[in-house]
């Protein structure tokens, strides 16, 4: 079997892709997609607040991608759906099974990588006790309530106030739960504040910020939970025990990229987002593999997913069509001060787009700072920011004109410094 | 009437089923969860010792080194994964050597073959992430790494195919001497029985005094552990121990036998026989500890944690055999570590004392092989491809994470002592047992459960008949008292 | 003289909101740092709205279940009234984004549709 193009994944940013490889003329798509329908974990985001940049109104999750779905079935883009990608190898050769084609392999030129992300899970946070039914990650208790339609609990304490998070309070409680509490070790949230005030507020849920579970009871099922407040160490100060008598503990502790495959086929990974080492054109260490979505840094908009997936589309198109080159300079972007990291990690100038979208998260709140960027030591702009949060994705535009005044430009920092 | 009912259906007492259905003989085994391997054999180091630790001329000693040599053919046999990957006592700079001289002694004493003690060049070429300070080390190629769940279930099954009958979700609640033997109340059925095996684990005691005046006293050893992902799998290729010293018996750091990495246990002796919690203080000594023997173990790719408990009794040896005041009442007593490795051989000294008490006649219909859950992750593309060609569900994976197929998930359920829960899947298949721990596969699991029983959502359990997933359907379990 | 205090959703700042009203009057917004808060807290204050999600069983469909919302926006006392009012119900498949599940819910003016299409099994 043989494939220009190989996306791995049929999720946003899966869909997006395609369809800008096809806008861009690549003709021979197939997207592999291992659920049973297309659209990825949207189809289980059925909450309201997508889309408000791309298509500048208010979608549910099922809506937004059937946006995209629609599009790809209108431009035949080829899809198959309950298939697995097995393996992927340096060579581009994609190892696939599922129950009609049995196991087989694809010869693709490029391939996109738009996996996504996986829920840390119970044993990743080391939170001790028993380990009864009833602990669930907020994503497993979503699918169960919105897509299979049976209540995974009665009396629920939610750690971690991640959107996921807050959404599942107020499902859960919409659908005749009762949540009890929201815990949350960090200082904020990570969540946003509209979520926070109509997912929590809204149904009076409190939130702890600063705590933590300590305690999982029930030998069976989850029949108690205790939280605490911990300190600046993150540690659970004795005497600030809140106990629950409660059947359920939703966990929403953060998204990992499942980078497994890529790993497998020698992408090299970052080691602050899980994700693929990308260029400019969202290209990883391995020529014709690209990343985009959550399989390359955990977003906060589905929005900035699909415009990141059409950038990585466009991009395996041009190279398809041997439209690039990696013979060419490249430009180390580095992230200091409060940047905890940046996408892509290098530029090429003498290829890069127009204006280039440097995509960030920086590492706790900023208030009234700004977002500084140098070309060497030669500080080129700074913009000033009321707030970030490390909830939320913070950019920078580099424009190709501005870096082409620097003939020996060999680093790019972003830093937050003082407003 | 049953000719032998055997309480408990962990390693030992399945083992001992498997043993005793060579004999023509009416067999039940009685077991209080709803599935096998779920005490002591489920939550353990997955380890077959080599046999030098226990003191020679003890049971446990004997036992050890009988059932490791047993290992080959019966994983062979019952086909379960089982690698005998060797194993290492280390030494650190600060421990006198006349600790590892000691052990190799006994060693040699029980009958350990090959034993050596290698110096720290030798050492550090087997092992490179062996801490600094790691001076030498006793090395035991005897030493090897096990399925526990595969073990046991392999030999229940067997056991089941050869005519014991299973009794799962039955707890004996009491025990009367009558004259034909024992009279067996449990929670769901009355029981006779010429007679008893007692391999209830850390309840043994319990059982074991209801018939005999010679009382046992079962403590419950907590251990602790933390499970690392398969990327940190080949950290170490054997199982490191830690020599012993006056703080305790250390903790050890092996690779499974499905590529992850362990490390654990502690050791807590405790009151409450259920206390299957891990604790942040016992979680939080493992990194340390491991330090000693092992540098640099990636932490951050834990991807689970648990507890078991072992079953030591005060005389701190195996207790095996007939109570001396309650004929026909045999005793697989106080199966602490090194448990896991000494069943196959307690299995057989057990079933030839009972068989010989009993006058039983051999089997002549015993069949002693069984083949286990295809794993096709082991075939070429072309056997693969024939398979799913004949059955497709074995084309349609459905834990990402371990690649466990549909077909896996089938043959799981739809086999002798077949899977009804998502952890019985879980130990048979490995489904929801990789770095997403279940996230994503349980609720395609439950709907393959509710289609293949068949059985009601609402019903499926995580393990136990209370640990129930969901509660029913949106919108219609009652709640709503929240006010706006 | 009323007060109410409320958290701004119009940014991550969240800035904390005081209204002081009076007969149901907005007369006075302060805490915010920018106009959104001000509009934000004299809607909130006076008509709160939500968009209500959730989703309902189909019959005879290739999913269990289809989601759904409120077109627009209910008033936000009502929230519990349209969910309770989808309590029982149980559509037929197929159906199509933006297929009528209840009009006008609850005395709203508001319908409920779905945000799914489900084909039939």
């Amino acid at each position: 079997m043989n494939y220009d193009l190989v996306i791995i994944g049929g999720g946003p940013a899966g869909l997006a892709a395609a369809v800008a490889a096809r806008d861009n003329g690549i003709q021979s798509i197939l997207i592999i997609e291992r659920d049973k329908e297309l659209g990825g974990i949207l189809n289980q985001c059925i909450h309201n607040g997508f889309g408000l940049h791309t298509f500048k109104e208010e979608l549910t999750g099922p809506e937004y991608a059937s946006r995209f779905i629609d599009q790809v079935k209108e431009k035949n883009i080829e899809y198959k759906l309950n298939t697995m990608v097995m393996d992927i190898s340096e060579d581009k050769i994609v190892t696939a099974m599922n129950k009609t084609d049995g196991m087989f392999m694809i010869n693709a030129q490029a391939i996109i990588l738009a996996m996504g992300c996986r829920e840390r899970s119970r044993g990743a946070l080391n939170i001790p006790g028993f380990r009864p039914a009833g602990v669930f990650s907020a994503g497993t208790a979503q699918r169960l309530v919105n897509i299979e339609g049976y209540m995974p609990g009665k009396r629920v304490v939610i750690l971690g106030s991640g959107d996921i998070g807050l959404i599942m309070a107020r499902r859960m409680t919409l659908e005749g739960a009762k949540v009890l509490a929201v815990a949350e070790l960090m200082p904020y949230s990570g969540g946003l504040k509209r979520n926070i005030v109509q997912c929590l507020d809204d149904f009076n849920i409190p939130l702890y910020l600063s705590h933590t579970v300590i305690d999982i009871e029930g030998k069976e099922r989850v029949e108690g939970i205790t939280i605490a407040e911990v300190g600046p160490d993150r540690k659970p100060i004795p005497g600030t025990e809140i106990h629950y008598d409660c059947d359920t503990l939703l966990l929403s502790c953060g998204l990992l990229p499942e980078n497994e495959l890529s790993k497998a086929a020698g992408v090299a990974i970052n080691p602050i987002t899980s994700g693929p080492i990308v260029n400019d054109g969202l290209e990883t260490n391995i020529d014709g593999i690209f990343a985009c979505g959550n399989v390359l840094h955990v977003h906060d908009l589905v929005d900035f997913v699909s415009q990141e997936a059409a950038n990585a589309g466009k991009n395996a198109a041009r190279y398809i069509q041997g439209q690039t080159s990696n013979e060419t300079k490249e430009i180390q972007v580095k992230a200091e001060d409060g940047v905890r990291y940046t996408v892509p990690c290098t530029i090429r100038p003498e290829v890069m787009d127009d204006n280039l979208c440097v995509r960030f998260r920086v590492g706790q709140v900023f208030k009234n700072s700004a977002i500084a960027v140098y070309f060497d030591n030669e500080l080129i702009s700074k913009r000033s920011k009321q707030v970030m949060a490390p909830g939320e994705m913070e950019q920078v535009i580099l424009l190709k004109k501005k870096i082409e005044e620097y003939p020996n430009l060999s680093e790019i920092t972003i830093k937050i410094e003082e407003a | 009437m049953y000719d032998i009912a055997i309480i408990g259906a962990g390693v030992i007492g399945s083992a001992i089923a498997r043993e005793l259905s060579k004999y023509e003989a009416k067999i039940c085994v009685l077991e209080r969860e709803e599935d096998v391997c779920c005490g002591t054999s489920k939550a353990n180091s997955a380890i077959i010792h080599a046999g030098y630790d226990a003191t020679p001329g003890t049971l446990k000693a004997k036992m050890n080194v009988a059932g490791n040599a047993m290992m080959d053919e019966l994983s062979r046999d019952l086909d379960f994964p089982f690698k005998r990957c060797g194993s290492l006592v280390v030494r650190t700079k600060d421990q006198d050597i006349s600790g590892l001289e000691k052990l190799l002694e006994k060693g040699k004493a029980n009958g350990v073959p090959d034993l050596q003690i290698l110096d720290r060049n030798k050492l550090i070429q087997m092992e490179p992430n062996l801490a600094v300070d790691v001076t030498d080390a006793l090395y035991a190629p005897t030493g090897a790494i096990v399925c526990p769940f595969h073990f046991t279930i392999a030999l229940a099954e067997n056991a089941a195919d050869n005519g014991v009958d299973f009794f799962l979700n039955t707890e004996v609640k009491n025990i009367k001497k009558e004259n034909f033997g024992y009279k067996i109340t449990t929670d769901s059925q009355i029981f006779e029985t010429k007679a008893i095996v007692n391999a209830a684990g850390v309840y043994a005691d319990t059982f074991n005094n209801m018939v005999s005046d010679h009382k046992l006293n079962i403590t419950p050893r907590r251990g602790q552990y933390i499970l690392l992902d398969k990327d940190a799998g080949s950290h170490v290729s054997r199982t490191i121990f830690q020599l012993p010293s006056k703080m305790g018996k250390g903790v050890l750091v092996t690779p499974t036998i499905h590529g992850n990495l362990l490390v654990g246990p502690t050791a807590e002796d405790l009151k409450d026989k259920e206390a299957l919690n891990t604790t942040a203080e016992g979680l939080d000594i493992l990194a340390p500890q491991s330090s000693l023997s092992v540098k640099n173990i990636p932490y951050r790719s834990v991807i689970t944690s648990f507890a078991g408990l072992r079953a030591h009794e005060d005389s701190g040896d195996f207790i095996l055999g007939e109570a001396d005041d309650a004929k026909n009442f045999f005793n697989a007593a106080g199966i602490a570590s090194p448990g896991l490795s000494s069943a196959p051989a307690i299995g057989k000294y057990l079933a030839e004392e009972v068989a010989g008490a009993l006058n039983l006649k051999n089997n002549p219909k015993f069949n002693g092989k069984r083949k286990g859950i295809l794993n096709p992750s082991t075939m070429s593309v072309e056997e693969r491809n024939a398979l799913i060609k004949q059955n497709p569900a074995y084309g349609q994976i459905i834990c990402r994470c371990e690649s466990i197929s549909e077909g896996e998930i089938l043959d799981a359920i739809h086999r002798t002592l077949g899977a009804r829960s998502l952890d019985g899947i879980k130990r048979r298949t490995r489904a929801g047992m990789g770095r997403c721990q279940s996230g994503f596969c349980s609720p395609k699991v439950m709907e393959i459960l509710e289609r293949e029983v068949p059985m009601d959502m609402l019903d499926i359990v995580k393990n136990g008949k209370n640990s129930k997933i969901v509660f029913g359907y949106n919108k219609l379990i009652g709640g709503w008292d929240n006010e706006l | 003289m009323e007060t109410k205090h409320l958290t701004c959703i119009g940014c991550p700042m969240g800035c904390q909101l005081t209204v002081k009203m009076k007969n149901k009057e907005v007369i006075e917004v302060t805490g915010n740092t920018c106009k959104k808060g001000d509009i934000y807290a004299r809607k909130e204050v006076t008509n709160p709205t939500r968009i209500v999600t959730t989703s309902v069983p189909v019959n005879g469909g290739d999913l269990p279940m289809v989601s759904c919302k409120t077109k627009e926006d209910i008033p936000k006392d009502k929230i519990y009234d349209v969910i309770k009012s989808l309590e029982n119900v149980c559509i037929d498949a197929p159906v199509s984004i933006g297929d009528i599940i209840i009009s006008n819910v609850c005395d709203t003016g508001v319908d409920i549709v779905a945000t799914k299409n489900v084909c039939v099994k």
